[in-house]
């Protein structure tokens, strides 16, 4: 059972250190150590082993969730490379954006308010549209410009429109269960 | 045995020896025991050849207890003594229990759990399903002809932790080593997923006597991924039965029965809607005690009528576990049925129109859970080492921490891949605060009292600081089996306060002990001297291995926690020497927790040994 605990996950999983990512190739990565480490394999084993296996198997399915998030895998890129993404500290956002997310509020309110599941599937649409473009700016920062700070504030941005989205998805789950 | 078998896995079992190892479904309304033989899995009979053996256990006056078709036999006849369903109340508080006036039972709050008040005493729902499980694990003993080496048992998917742990304890107290508590619709996907060998994705939904379950799982080379999971653990054959019953009242303008005749008649109920599944109307009959007969007919449309709410009520989990594994109908290669209520043909009409395709029926679904169960207890036990599967599952509902102003904050999202452990950290509210409550919850409500709670405890030592100072981190630690371990600690002053808590609703080690204790009061003195002797052999067998341990490795342990181990040692020998089981027993629980933290120490000087920068995928 040798594990190294202390490699970074993209390591782990055999992966490039970058943004951009094959997402199939993580799944099977992960599928890979999941199934050398996972307590099942131990179940006739000592207790120790068995506590080691529960702490491998976590510390995987960890790094699988992290990678696969887009914003997980931005903020975790820039805390390896020592930047902090201030996201409960810095509040400070362009006007516009700002301005954006308000009016994205309202939409949701409004459409809650009448009960208007279709629309919230709509507006669930477009955020997806405009996390993806920001996920792109992302990749180009971290992975072609170096541009850390810059990639700072995306990730603030894009931890924005995760908000909304869980709060779409609130609204949705209260209209229809 | 905390300590210290660091062997490789697989070498300790002889190469060629089977391990006995089975697979329990332990149901609302039926259980079942299976294994793999010759490797061929299936479902162990009784003596006369029956599968199931009903859920139902009975308290005699002689003090005897009766489990199965003798027990469910004389349920009308002696209803306060006589407990069908047990499952329902598993991990609840009185609270809890819908319609609890409406049972035949004498129910008492306790702590952590209700209690039934039968001839035999006041029974927790963990002792009635040992029961269940002793004499399931006394057929299979009797039919494979050896002691078990585990069990994996299954339970509803939708089970939060309280109910987990319950299971767990219940199979303690049965003295039966549980390998893994496996999800219902997993171990049903395993039983159809290998006969068919298919990849894809895949809909469970098992509509068992009292739960209800969803399950959506990806199978990709030989690894059963669940996607998401949701379902309804107070909805099952029973309601649909009690449907029937509150129909055959208001038809036979009938109120207020006493137990007797309301067991009669919920037992009709059942009879007539299993009849409805061949014929397309049956007759209720039934003689009351007061001398009134009931003679009622009852067809398909008028059933389908009165049950069509409970129907729709599972569609709502399906819908919200499709939500959550962000798959659409189209995307679903496969439905599978899994229970016995399944097997109602508007039920089976209802999933059909969901999906757009006929559902899977084509394993018996009463057995197919407990066939599974015994699959994946085949290779747990390790009897198989070529081409066998890996399960990842998830958590069913979200765990989280009571923040202020009864709100509730999410720890782990539900549908998270287990294991998983998650940290939070939390600080002192006021200056020189030395102590602090955390209650943890589990449920997807924002209001902390539409969550369960797990636990509540209350985190002292703090190292007095200005408020904000001090620095507590909270660890949540859920294994594969879906249950929680909470430990806190404080990590600015170096000063460590180190809890570990078990959920309200499980059962502590010293109640298991108890338990077991009293339940073996009544056994022959053969058995006994046998539980003696293997007590003799543990205890000493821990004696060695702490010995060993200390000399490789007493560098780890100060001057008083080798004095504290070295004196639970003596202790240990002391007992073996007064030959009770009870006190080396006893012993040998209290070196095992005096080692405890040795046994971790060991075991992360030994992880750090292995530290070496390998790449997992080199191993």
């Amino acid at each position: 059972m040798n594990f190294d605990f202390k490699q970074d996950h993209f390591s782990l999983f055999g992966l490039p250190r970058r943004f951009a990512l094959d997402a199939g190739q993580l799944d099977s990565a992960w599928r890979t150590v999941a199934a050398q480490v996972h307590p099942d394999r131990y179940a006739s084993a000592g207790d120790a082993e068995k506590r080691a296996a529960l702490m491998m198997a976590t510390h995987a399915n960890e790094a699988y969730r992290t990678l696969k998030s887009p914003l997980a895998r931005a903020r975790y890129l820039l805390q390896l490379a020592g930047v902090d993404t201030q996201e409960d500290t810095n509040t400070s956002m362009p006007a516009d954006f700002l301005m954006a997310q308000m009016e994205w509020r309202e939409a949701i309110g409004e459409a809650k308010d009448e009960h208007d599941v279709a629309a919230l599937e709509k507006l669930a649409r477009d955020l997806q549209r405009d996390a993806a473009a920001l996920q792109q700016h992302l990749g180009v920062a971290l992975d072609d410009a170096g541009d850390l700070d810059g990639a700072a504030v995306l990730v603030r941005k894009l931890r924005f429109l995760e908000k909304l989205e869980q709060e779409i998805g609130d609204a949705i789950e209260s209209l229809l269960f | 045995m905390a300590l210290l078998q660091i062997a490789e896995p697989g070498l300790s079992a002889a190469p060629h020896q089977h391990r006995l190892a089975v697979g329990i479904d332990l149901g609302t309304t039926n259980s079942l025991v299976a294994t793999v033989r010759s490797g061929a899995a299936g479902v162990l009979p009784d003596e006369c050849g029956r599968s199931l053996l009903p859920s139902v256990v009975r308290y005699l006056d002689d003090g005897d207890v009766a489990v199965g078709f003798a027990a469910q036999a004389e349920q009308s006849r002696d209803p306060h003594n006589t407990i069908v369903s047990v499952k329902r109340f598993m991990g609840r508080g009185l609270a809890d229990i819908s319609e609890a006036a409406a049972q035949p039972y004498r129910f008492v709050d306790a702590p952590g759990m209700v209690q039934l008040i039968t001839r035999a005493g006041p029974k927790s729902p963990v002792e009635i399903s040992a029961d269940i499980l002793r004499a399931l694990k006394q057929r299979a003993e009797a039919s494979l002809g050896g002691e078990l080496v585990g069990a994996v048992i299954t339970v509803p998917a939708y089970f939060d932790d309280a109910q987990r742990q319950a299971t767990k304890d219940a199979a303690r107290l049965a003295g039966l080593n549980v390998l893994r508590l496996l999800n219902e619709p997993t171990a049903a996907a395993i039983a159809y997923g290998l006969d068919n060998s298919s990849e894809g994705v895949y809909v469970v939904y098992d509509l068992g006597g009292g739960t209800f379950d969803v399950s959506i799982l990806k199978l990709t080379q030989g690894v059963f991924e669940v996607l998401s999971t949701s379902g309804d653990s107070a909805l099952g054959g029973d309601d649909f039965d009690h449907r029937v019953y509150c129909w055959a009242l208001a038809q036979a303008g009938l109120s207020g029965l006493n137990a007797h005749d309301s067991r009669l008649l919920l037992t009709c109920a059942r009879e007539a809607k299993e009849a409805l599944t061949e014929h397309a109307s049956t007759h209720l009959t039934a003689l009351l005690s007061d001398g009134q007969a009931i003679d009622l007919t009852l067809d398909q449309d008028t059933f389908r009528d009165i049950t069509k709410t409970l129907v729709d009520k599972t569609l709502l989990p399906v819908r919200k576990a499709l939500r959550d594994a962000r798959i659409g109908v189209d995307d679903v290669k496969g439905v599978v049925m899994v229970g016995g209520a399944t097997r109602m043909p508007h039920i089976q009409k209802a999933v059909g129109d969901l999906f757009g395709q006929t559902p899977l029926t084509n394993l018996d679904p009463d057995k197919v859970v407990a066939l599974g169960a015994a699959m994946q207890a085949n290779v747990l036990a390790g009897n198989k080492q070529d081409d066998d599967w890996l399960l990842l599952d998830v958590i069913p509902l979200s765990l989280g921490l009571e923040t202020m102003g009864g709100l509730t904050e999410k720890i782990i999202p539900r549908n998270s891949t287990l294991p998983i452990a998650r940290a939070q950290e939390f600080t002192t509210f006021k200056d020189g605060q030395t102590a602090m409550s955390i209650h943890v919850l589990q449920g997807e409500r924002e209001l902390v009292s539409d969550c369960r709670s797990l636990a509540q405890f209350v985190l002292r030592g703090i190292p007095p600081m200005v408020a904000g100072a001090a620095r507590i981190r909270i660890t949540f630690q859920v294994d594969a089996d879906g249950l929680l371990a909470v430990s806190a600690r404080e990590l600015t002053s170096g000063v460590e306060a180190h809890i570990e808590v078990k959920p309200s609703y499980g059962l502590s080690d010293e109640e298991i002990t108890r338990m077991l204790t009293d339940s073996l009061a009544h056994v022959q003195d053969d058995i006994e001297a046998r539980k003696l002797r293997e007590a003799i052999v543990d205890a000493e067998s821990l004696a060695d291995a702490t010995r060993a341990a200390i000399a490789a490795d007493g560098d780890l342990l100060s001057a008083d926690e080798l004095a504290a181990i070295e004196a639970g040692l003596g202790a240990v020998a002391d007992a073996i020497a007064g030959n009770r089981t009870v006190a080396i027993n006893e012993a040998a629980h209290q070196l095992n927790r005096l080692t405890e933290t040795f046994a971790a120490r060991r075991m992360d000087r030994n992880v750090q040994r292995a530290l070496k920068g390998h790449n997992i995928a080199e191993l």
